[in-house]
């Protein structure tokens, strides 16, 4: 063992480690010839197996290059060209991570769809000799076993998981635009099952190796280990070698049988399924459920469907050809480009890009208990943060409490934690209605009221008592940092951390720093956003930053066309059909129309007549009624507790009649409302980067669609600009310019990229 | 622990037939017991503490150890303990009133005598003026009985104290479930009919499924086997090892037992059997043999077995602990002298059973001997893969370094002076009660080997353990 691991990975080991293992390797390899010349993979011989051990050199995780593709071909010849050889083990060694999916690089590089199906017919051609192998093949999985990679697995004979939190079997692809394009569409629906499959292929969701094993989806679970005579990641890789070993000669031996027992429900769906009238009807659910759900706007699950209908009604081959034909028209798609944008994004702001802060934060607190404050507890506590939660009112504590143990409790309901990580992690929060604790914050994040004035002395009391290495950090949605730091005796600390809400359900978190505060505090704010799981954007101080800034003017937007005679359902639907996860009606009542109109009101001072159309007017009576949005139970909807279909109010009716404008027919179409709120969305973010709050268009990306739900399917602002390209935009927005005058003008850049097709945000 | 329980009931059949096939089968050792020299004559320095009163064992002795489902299944917990302590009397004559304090260890409660030790020490005759408390600790709950009471005594709050420990694995209370218990709790607050009936109105039938005693370790849901099956893998422990090492246990175990060296055991008249004077779980056999059992909990490739682990027993055992003035004024020739003993406790998950291998040193730093001056190791034996991944975790210089916080390693225990007269695999291990027989084993190799200093530990549930030297008196 010892042995194999050093040769695996000779190229990061020191001689001498080497050297002392010389020993071991003549009598554990009966052949060890050409091990030194390959990069991603090595393999020795055990026995009568060929174990193939995969670590990609230089990167975390192991993708489908096409090198690894060719080196594992090579490996595999030498395995069925032997006559000694009698079956074959297939692990990393990389901890983690199986294989994370085919090397996006490698498609990105391609230009047409040609290239793309013949990459995906390679690939198909691979798995097939490897399904067809005669000497046993056992993949043995620990970590992520995604997308390419999950097809390499179960075209192997015999799958064997570690039953480890980080191993994850799954088909994302058709979250980056695309398809499983190595006969995952093909092997899938027969190995689980026609509705598992589309469940697997269709959601992307990854699949934990308990449940892959009742699926059938894995045929063997191994345990983690703990620390033995060496550390427990490296021993739990070895021991799943082992017992991947033990099967291998089983299966060779006919010992064991790949073949497992079903139960009495999946023997009656399988038998269900050979009638061709049950499998029609899946069909058309699955279409019709995602029909409903993409509202046409994503072209892949649609392609999923059809392909895995052809390779079953009409054969493998069909399937097949099928599969790698509609892989490469998929990523081709506009939208695939989006997607695979942002998932590029999303890794971005999943890094820190200013380093390590001088000092970890170890103990938390957060002022406020209320919504934000209790949810940024929760995200900090099951992360193992100590988190020290202050209130001024104990009833007010005790709501915020109950929120933090709820939200851990709803999981141990659905079984991802165990009560009693429950409750250890719910020991990590201290609620109390004083300061005690403070002096040994090293952070302290304020979610109290939206009030400059109240802020102000929160910050003065805060840094009466704690630390001097403390950060102080702000969560508002709208307030200028810099003013809140304008009382601060150390604004260099100040920091602006804005989280959305749900908090425990948003993955954005868009940090403000101001001119006067240091790198270490950002560095800190950003470790610790990370370790809260959030994907972060760093944008500069200003009215609204960044995401409330893009939000308020396309909001301003949404009052006028109220106003213009357009119901709420209607613009719900319209916004949604757009690819807006949530109506923008749904929107405001979400947001709380008290903040609404704050926002409206403050920005509106700020950016003057650009933040204009609607009238707040509307804001104000729906305010002075109680009508605040979900959380009053009245907006522009009804609310209850427990019903999920939502009426109108009609008490709006009257608010809506009193404040009703004439629309202007050539800019009314439902396209051009639909432009009207995006084009303003969109300008403004591209104001934002001329303005330079932005610092990178990818920022700008992920923060309007992990904060704001702009369409994932555009990619965000930038990459809708890039790909719908910025002359229409200019053009629509000119013509909505007619119309309404100032709000609609094009900033300078958008101009500047419109003049000069060539510019683009992404190169 | 516990998880045994979930095991048997499972596999009852299996486990019977495999007994059987056992039981038939004669003495196959072979023992790689080289048995220490008699006659040590080593002068070692006594580890008596200045100001701190020495404290002994008169003597101790336990009811024989019996495979649960045998000749004890109808009785109670109590009725078990009440022998121990009956046997300690007739052992050592100690007279009832002398004893001040009454102290017994117990992990699976029988919720009728929550107290065992106050109601076993009734039934036996004890003075109703003596004070009994029971305390529980996993497998270690004798040894905390036997602790509290070094405790008493060195803090000159009591004299003499009688220590034990007892479990009946035969009966455990299985409990009516939540619902069905809530349900019973609110129709006895119900005052009217039409509050009883609207009570009863919400009977569903899964009221009715029974609550069993927890059989997996609370806070990771992994039962003990399972995580002796991972903790045997992470030292790469195979099963072949295993196997053999329960092979010796049960070798050397039943050599004891054939020489008369098991003297702790004491006859126990069964209300309605046979007296029962011997531990019935004792079963050499043959690697071969061991080998055709399929694993218990990781299935199907796991290496722990039914044959090399510890399997449900019942028992109870009890010792006299007092003073050594006091012992001496009243005319015992004591056993052995209870030194300095430790406790400690780690990650529950992934080093559950591997008390031993932090207790060990710390409990010889503590006496500031080392593991050469030990010519008795009684270690307790849950189940094979973790005695041997002990051994190897004792060994490591890695394990030492990364995990416990030492320079070097601890070092390995020969294994000549290691469990000589058998262990918790082949004598049983009635969870309560291993504690005082770990003791007892002790002090009486020392007397019979001519040791000085001898070396109790033991893992428990939770991921506790202990360690304590045992100094034999001079004889």
């Amino acid at each position: 063992m010892v042995a194999s691991r050093a040769i695996g990975s000779l190229s990061r080991f020191t001689a001498s480690r080497t050297l002392r293992c010389s020993g071991y390797i003549c009598r554990s390899f009966t052949r060890s010839s050409a091990l030194l010349t390959r990069t991603h993979i090595n393999y020795g011989v055990k026995g009568d197996v060929a174990v193939i051990r995969i670590n990609s050199p230089n990167s975390k995780v192991n993708t489908l290059s096409q090198e690894l593709h060719s080196e594992f071909m090579e490996v595999m010849n030498e395995v069925w060209s032997s006559s000694q050889i009698r079956s074959a083990v297939l692990i990393s060694t990389k901890p983690g991570c199986f294989i994370a999916g085919a090397d996006l690089n490698m498609l990105n590089a391609c230009t047409t769809s040609q290239e793309v199906t013949q990459i995906s017919q390679e690939a198909q051609k691979m798995f097939e000799k490897l399904e067809k192998s005669t000497k046993p093949v056992v993949a043995a999985i620990n970590g992520s076993c995604l997308g390419g990679g999950l097809e390499l697995a179960i075209s192997c004979q015999y799958r064997i998981a570690t039953k480890d939190k980080k191993t994850v079997l799954g088909s994302p692809e058709v979250l980056l635009g695309i398809l499983p394009g190595a006969g995952a569409t093909q092997r899938l629906p027969k190995m689980v099952g026609i509705p598992a499959a589309f469940d697997m292929m269709l959601t992307g969701r990854g699949i934990r190796a308990d449940r892959a094993k009742k699926m059938g989806l894995v045929d063997q679970l191994v345990e983690p280990l703990g620390p033995g005579v060496k550390p427990p990641e490296e021993r739990t890789i070895e021991y799943l070698e082992e017992v991947a070993i033990t099967f291998a000669k089983g299966l060779a031996d006919k010992k064991i049988t790949p073949k497992r027992d079903k139960g009495l429900v999946e023997k009656l769906t399988s038998y269900a399924l050979t009638i061709p009238f049950v499998r029609q009807q899946i069909y058309k659910k699955v279409e019709e459920k995602v029909r409903k759900q993409t509202k046409g706007l994503y072209p892949a699950p649609l392609k999923i469907i059809d392909v895995v209908k052809t390779g079953i009604e009409q054969g493998s081959n069909a399937g097949y050809l099928s599969e790698s034909q509609r892989f490469g028209e998929l990523a081709m798609t506009k939208e695939s480009k989006a997607l695979m944008g942002l998932y590029r994004g999303q890794t971005q702001c999943k890094k820190n890009k200013f380093g390590a802060p001088q000092k970890e934060v170890k103990q938390l607190a957060v002022l406020g208990a209320g919504l934000m404050g209790a949810g940024i507890a929760q995200v900090s506590v099951d992360k193992g943060l100590q988190t020290i939660l202050k209130d001024t009112t104990l009833p007010a504590l005790g709501r915020g409490q109950q929120q933090v143990f709820k939200g851990l409790n709803d999981k141990v309901k659905k079984k991802t934690l165990t009560s009693f990580e429950r409750d250890a992690m719910f020991s990590n929060l201290t609620g109390q209605l004083d300061y005690q604790g403070f002096e040994k914050a090293d952070m302290v994040i304020e979610a109290v009221f939206e009030d400059l004035n109240l802020k102000h002395r929160v910050l003065k009391e805060v840094e009466a008592v704690i630390p001097d290495h403390c950060v102080f950090a702000s969560n508002t949605s709208a307030l200028p940092i810099g003013e809140i730091a304008a009382v601060s005796k150390r604004p260099e600390k100040v920091i602006g951390m804005h989280y959305f809400s749900p908090v425990d359900k948003m993955q954005l978190l868009e940090i403000i720093t101001t001119e006067k505060t240091s790198k270490d505090t950002t560095a800190s704010a950003v470790d610790v956003g990370l370790r809260q799981g959030k994907v972060i954007i760093v944008v500069k101080d200003g009215p609204g930053f960044y995401t409330t800034r893009c939000l308020a003017p396309m909001m301003s937007e949404v009052i006028r066309i109220l106003q213009e005679g357009v119901g709420p359902k209607k613009l719900d639907s319209l916004t949604t059909s757009f690819g807006f996860p949530v109506g923008a009606a749904t929107l405001v009542d979400e947001v709380g129309v008290d903040v609404a109109k704050h926002v409206a009101e403050n920005l509106g001072k700020e950016f003057g007549e650009r933040f204009a159309g609607g009238s707040l007017e509307m804001l104000r009576q729906m305010i002075s009624k109680g009508f605040l949005g979900r959380k009053s139970g009245k907006g522009f909807y009804i609310y209850q507790e427990g019903v999920k279909k939502k009426d109108l109010n009609s008490d709006m009716d009257s608010i809506l009649a009193s404040l009703k404008m004439p629309s202007q027919p050539d800019v009314s179409s439902d396209e051009d409302i639909q432009y009207r709120l995006v084009t303003r969305f969109v300008n403004e973010a591209v104001l934002c980067l001329q303005e330079g709050i932005l610092a990178t268009p990818t920022e700008g990306d992920i923060g309007a669609v992990f904060g704001l739900g702009f369409p994932p399917c555009l990619g965000g602002p930038f990459h809708f600009v890039d790909l719908y390209g910025a002359q229409k935009i200019v053009d629509r927005l000119r013509k909505y310019e007619a119309a309404y005058g100032k709000q609609f003008t094009p900033c300078q850049l958008l101009v500047d990229h419109a003049n000069n097709p060539k510019k683009k945000f992404y190169q | 622990m516990t998880s045994l329980l979930t095991y048997t009931f499972k596999n009852l059949p299996n486990t019977s037939k495999w007994a059987l096939r056992f039981c038939v089968r004669p003495l196959s050792s072979s023992s790689q017991l080289q048995a220490a020299a008699a006659s040590q004559t080593k002068s070692k320095k006594t580890l008596a503490k200045p100001n701190i009163r020495n404290i002994v064992v008169v003597d101790g002795v336990r009811t024989p150890f019996l495979l649960s489902g045998t000749s004890y299944k109808d009785l109670m917990p109590h009725d078990l303990a009440r022998a121990a302590l009956s046997g300690l009397l007739h052992r050592t004559s100690v007279p009832k009133d002398v004893v001040d304090y009454i102290i017994f260890g117990t992990v699976i409660q029988e919720v009728k005598t929550s107290n065992v030790a106050r109601e076993a020490a009734l039934g036996a005759g004890f003075s109703d003026k003596t004070p009994a408390h029971t305390v529980t600790m996993a497998c270690i709950s004798s040894n905390q009985a036997m602790t509290t009471a070094v405790s008493l005594i060195a803090s000159g709050q009591c004299d003499v104290v009688v220590a034990g420990g007892v479990e009946l694995m035969s009966d455990i209370p299985i409990r009516h479930s939540r619902k069905m218990r809530k349900m019973m709790l609110d129709l006895n607050k119900a005052k009217t009919l039409a509050q009883r009936l609207s009570i009863i109105s919400k009977f569903r039938l899964n009221f009715l499924s029974p609550e069993l005693p927890a059989v997996s370790e609370f806070s990771t849901s992994e039962t003990m086997g399972h995580s002796a099956d991972r903790l045997a893998a992470a030292f790469a422990i195979s099963r072949e090892e295993q196997d053999e090492y329960a092979l010796r246990s049960h070798s050397l175990a039943k050599r004891a037992q054939d020489e008369g060296l098991l003297s702790d055991v004491v006859p126990f008249k069964v209300p309605g059997r046979d007296t029962v004077s011997q531990d019935n779980g004792i079963r050499p056999s043959s690697l071969d043999q061991m080998a055709k059992l399929k694993p218990a909990f990781i299935k199907p490739y796991g290496t722990v077995t039914a044959a090399n682990s510890s399997f449900l027993t019942d028992g109870a055992s009890a010792v006299l602990i007092m003073a050594e003035e006091k012992a001496l004024a009243m005319g015992y020739k004591p056993k052995a002298y209870l030194r300095d003993f430790t406790y400690v406790s780690q990650d529950p998950k992934d080093q559950l059973l591997l008390g031993p291998t932090y207790a060990t040193p710390k409990v010889l730093e503590k006496a500031g001997i080392t593991m050469n001056d030990i010519d008795a190791f009684e270690f307790h034996e849950a189940f094979s893969g973790q005695i041997l991944a002990n051994l190897k975790a004792m060994d490591s210089d890695w394990f030492a370094q990364n995990y416990m916080g030492r320079k070097a390693k601890v070092g390995l225990p020969p294994l000549e002076k290691f469990n000589n007269w058998g262990g918790s695999l082949s004598l049983g291990h009635p969870f309560g009660a291993t504690g005082c027989r770990l003791v007892m084993a002790a002090a009486n190799r020392l007397r019979k080997e001519g040791g000085q200093y001898g070396l109790v530990a033991a893992c428990a549930a939770g991921g506790q353990g202990h360690a304590m030297i045992v100094e034999a008196y001079p004889k």
